[in-house]
């Protein structure tokens, strides 16, 4: 048999190669499903042998509850956007030279760190009425959350400002363009491709987070999940569901971030 | 006025701002001054990079500086565009003069001024710095079109001149990582020759460059300055100053020890030190 080597054709190998390559592929994520599937199955399995799982409650209040998922969502796209906003500010002017500007900044994010979440909502629904400043639940509710992440994703942001190479700058500079167009159109769009995961991450947090304003009365899953809970005593099943809606939120928000991320990637390499 | 008299530098020769033997007459392509440094002190904390440096920059006049790593040289080419503010002196781009003013360096109207002589005096980086967001054409019209104002389609067929230029028309909508590092330095060429600038600055091109791939950017640049653009290369390519040079300048110690034409200064230096520099760099 001739050296295949230097005339002969070697591509039967190469097919041979990827059709192996792709079976075990093919083998690997079937197993990795599976596995989800039997856990999550057993625990389901194991739950309903206790005897103690009324499917006619989930049958009956399932749409009550998840009809909290719209106000979950909007609640959670609107606090992001707002957090974003402040965020972008809060970064730009923690690395401001102007003592008062940064100074401000720096107040802001160590406030928020340093208190709880739970507080600053608690705050803004039934103290703020004390000085007059009476808000509806849903919009107290976004300004919180937003409010909150906005303070940590300023430390982000600043980041991803910083890890943007500072060559960039002074290439832009050397161009002749003023402080604000550098910042603006070379600082600032590779600082957000740095940023992405991290606040996908925070979007996902965010998700979760947003539970918390149930305790202000915001008709979200939770809120709904407690009150037909309490209402037929059936706790158990009813934060079943709303956990499950968390869990399905955020595994098709996951999803997206990770398309998002690898498109942005594409156009940078 | 291309042979004007030179002003007789006398007893100063070795630092004199022109490098140009008095009575001698400047080679014919050369015009008026365009650049002008006058007495630049820089220091970074307590250390003294640059020690009282003048050096003056005609039109079309191809200016190479030379010297080991540490000797100011590079400190120098930045302080021209103010990416490091000088400590004391002066600098003077086409008419517009900046002094060194560490201490209001952050007023608006300095500020402003800086930014009129970074128009004027395109810089290129040993890496590239191109905007990797930004396709090739867009890193060439970007700053046409937001700082002089121009439309994008003006920029736009500026742009695409200039990528000609540099033998790079075909790769205008390319992102830059798609680019190998001597294709990166060329469009970086252009994107600086958009803003047409009165002097183009060089600080060490092709340090960061595979060694097969210096050869491409040094004849963009060598063709650059046979066609008269004005330029000052802070570089390591002796061979390349030799042929494309029209002053070779020698610093050392944060100071210009000697200068004068490229078969001068590297084939029989007076001074020294470069001698010694010379003879070091040559044995690598």
């Amino acid at each position: 048999m001739a050296t295949a080597s230097t005339t002969g054709d070697a591509r039967p190998i190469l097919d041979q190669i990827a059709t192996t390559d792709r079976r075990r592929r093919i083998s690997w994520r079937l197993w990795f499903s599976a596995t989800w599937v039997a856990l999550v199955g057993s625990l389901l399995f194991a739950l309903w042998i206790t005897g103690n799982i009324q499917l006619d409650f989930i049958a009956e209040w399932s749409p009550f509850i998840l009809q909290g998922t719209t106000t979950t969502i909007i609640l959670s796209v609107v606090s992001m956007v707002l957090a974003t906003i402040l965020a972008l500010i809060g970064a730009v002017s923690r690395l401001s030279s102007n003592p008062v500007i940064n100074g401000a900044a720096s107040l802001y994010v160590s406030l928020v760190r340093g208190t709880p979440l739970l507080i600053q909502i608690f705050f803004i629904f039934f103290a703020l009425p004390q000085l007059g400043i009476v808000l509806p639940a849903l919009p107290a509710g976004i300004i919180a959350l937003g409010f909150n992440y906005g303070a940590y994703m300023t430390e982000i942001f600043r980041a991803g400002i910083q890890a943007v190479a500072p060559g960039q700058r002074e290439a832009a500079e050397a161009l002749g363009m003023p402080e604000r167009l550098v910042m603006r159109r070379v600082v600032l769009p590779q600082a957000v491709r740095i940023v992405i995961p991290a606040i996908g991450n925070d979007f996902v947090a965010m998700i979760k987070d947003s539970a918390l304003v149930s305790t202000i009365a915001v008709q979200e899953l939770l809120w709904r999940a407690r009150s037909a809970g309490t209402q037929e005593f059936r706790t158990l099943e009813a934060l079943l569901i709303a956990a499950l809606a968390y869990w399905v939120l955020t595994i098709i928000f996951s999803f997206f971030q990770e398309r998002l991320e690898r498109r942005m990637a594409r156009g940078d390499r | 006025m291309t042979d004007a008299p030179l002003p007789d530098l006398g007893a100063r020769q070795a630092t004199s701002t022109s490098g140009y033997e008095s009575g001698s007459n400047l080679p014919s392509h050369i015009g008026e001054p365009i650049v002008k440094v006058e007495g630049i002190h820089k220091y970074f904390g307590q250390n003294h990079v640059l020690r009282g440096v003048d050096l003056e920059v005609r039109q079309r006049e191809a200016v190479m500086v030379i010297g080991r790593s540490g000797s100011g040289k590079t400190t120098l080419l930045r302080c021209i565009n103010f990416l490091e503010e000088p400590t004391v002196g002066s600098i003077e781009v086409d008419g517009v003069r900046v002094d060194a003013d560490p201490l209001h360096a952050r007023d608006r109207r300095h500020r402003e001024q800086i930014r009129q002589i970074r128009m004027r005096a395109g810089m290129l980086f040993q890496d590239f710095n191109l905007f990797p967001h930004m396709s090739v054409l867009a890193n060439c019209i970007e700053a046409p079109t937001h700082v002089l104002g121009h439309s994008v389609e003006h920029a736009t067929k500026r742009a695409e001149y200039y990528l000609e230029v540099v033998g790079l028309a075909e790769k205008r909508d390319e992102y830059p990582a798609r680019l190998s590092g001597g294709q990166k330095q060329r469009v970086a060429i252009a994107r600086a020759l958009c803003m047409e600038p009165k002097v183009l600055l060089f600080d060490e091109p092709t340090s960061a460059l595979d060694p097969e791939l210096i050869g491409e950017v040094l004849v963009v640049m060598e063709d650059l300055a046979h066609s008269g653009t004005t330029m000052i290369v802070v570089t390591h390519e002796m061979h390349f100053a030799q042929e494309a040079a029209d002053r070779v300048v020698f610093m050392e110690n944060g100071v210009i020890v000697e200068q004068g034409p490229p078969e001068q200064v590297l084939n029989d230096p007076r001074h020294e030190e470069t001698t010694h520099f010379l003879r070091r760099f040559l044995d690598r």
